[in-house]
């Protein structure tokens, strides 16, 4: 420990942590990590931010755990004890929901359950936090999560402005009269379909701007 | 029968996993290149599935339920473990999936070789708990019924899959924009796969 050199908390190298999974390692659309339940959860905002918040607070405690016990565990059960701290962690967010957000959490339904077989977990569980120590592991984790929730922002923006012509269920369209010109809501966007094709939109223009992250084939 | 030939077709058709939920979706984009590994991976996804469900049913309806366990003692009538189903069925499936792995890999080593990562991944296959965490909200009443719904889930998932995987060895031959390219346009086609199964939906035998 004394001879080891203390790095400061916020270093350049640990902010970089923090905001790449915001744009050119993004975990949906670069990673293809937890499309599961991102998609599901997109029809309107307020159910999208709930989710967005969860998964950052399950990835970064998850992510500080296991960094904090990684030399511990043995190498051949380490899925199990990953599943099992990830487990621990959702049921107490689900707990939480039901006894302060219970409307919210009626909606998400099976999909806070499902936060614990969201690939983003376990992705950064096995590439980062089992090769680093807790503090830029928690550091990834609310990266990774914010990178997420991000996404999950945009297509519940869009779904739910163009689907239902309301923000956070403030009736936007109505409020400018845009129905008096004879405008009408579309009933598509609603739809769960459509949550893919925004997220493929989403990744057309993401890498139209970043040509590094093309596929050849 | 009637019944549960309803809920069959309707766990493939109109709940279909991949394109109602978007479960499943990580493996779903992963392994659809070829419909070889694609088939594979779906078989083992609908072994999983009907081997699971009806075990996390036992669980739920002798153990994690409230009054549950009272089949042990009386005093447990008003126990209600339910908040620990989580643990317990990603405990179940992960064992499962374990199993799962060992015979394919002792039944058939190509198999095995080409699911690769991906068998022990099916432990962290959103369609798996998503399966047993529906059969739970949804309140199945017997073990037939749940069954059913799990190998019904299962088909579904692997119907998708192996369409998506057609779909895109025929793309190799078509001019996606550059930055639609494998990932943006895999999206889009769910999407249009989607719009398709909606068709089904209000269909009741």
């Amino acid at each position: 420990m004394e001879n080891k050199e203390k790095e400061p908390l916020f270093s350049a190298k640990n902010i970089k942590l923090m905001t790449n999974p915001l744009g050119q390692d993004n975990p949906i659309t670069v990673q293809v990590l937890g499309i599961c339940s991102a998609l599901a959860v997109t029809v309107k905002m307020k159910p999208a931010l709930v989710m967005a918040v969860s998964v950052m607070i399950v990835v970064a405690l998850s992510n500080l755990i296991i960094a904090a016990m990684r030399k511990q565990i043995p190498g051949r059960i380490r899925i199990i004890v990953q599943l099992v701290v990830i487990a621990t962690l959702v049921i107490i967010v689900d707990q939480f929901l039901k006894a302060f957000a219970f409307d919210v959490s009626k909606q998400l339904s099976v999909f806070v359950g499902l936060i614990i077989t969201n690939c983003i977990l376990m992705g950064r569980l096995e590439a980062f936090a089992m090769a680093n120590d807790p503090w830029p592991s928690f550091l990834d984790g609310i990266g990774n999560g914010a990178g997420y929730g991000m996404i999950l922002v945009i297509v519940s923006f869009f779904r739910e402005l163009l689907g239902s012509g309301s923000i956070m269920g403030y009736p936007v369209f109505e409020k400018i009269g845009l129905y008096k010109t004879g405008y009408e809501n579309n009933g598509m966007m609603i739809v769960p379909p459509m949550a893919l094709i925004t997220v493929g939109i989403i990744i057309w223009v993401h890498r139209s701007r970043n040509k590094n992250l093309q596929e050849t084939r | 029968m009637e019944n549960l030939l309803n809920i069959f077709v309707k766990s493939i058709f109109i709940d279909n996993m991949v394109f109602a939920f978007f479960l499943g979706m990580c493996s779903f984009l992963a392994v659809s290149k070829t419909v070889k590994t694609a088939m594979g991976l779906g078989v083992a996804v609908v072994f999983v599935l009907l081997i699971t469900v009806p075990v996390n049913f036992l669980l739920d309806k002798f153990v994690l339920k409230q009054g549950a366990l009272v089949w042990l003692s009386d005093k447990f009538a008003t126990l209600d473990l339910s908040f620990l189903s989580f643990i317990m069925f990603i405990a179940v499936i992960a064992s499962i999936t374990q199993l799962v792995e060992m015979i394919v890999e002792k039944v058939s080593p190509p198999l095995y070789n080409s699911l690769g990562i991906f068998l022990p991944l099916i432990a962290v296959n959103c369609a798996i708990l998503g399966a047993a965490l529906f059969m739970e909200q949804r309140e199945y009443d017997n073990i037939a019924e749940a069954t059913v719904f799990g190998f019904g889930s299962g088909i579904g998932w692997m119907l998708a899959i192996v369409a998506m995987a057609a779909i895109r060895e025929k793309m190799r031959y078509s001019n996606v924009p550059a930055p639609l390219k494998g990932l943006g346009i895999t999206f889009i086609l769910t999407g249009l796969m989607a719009i398709a199964f909606m068709s089904f939906l209000g269909i009741k035998l």
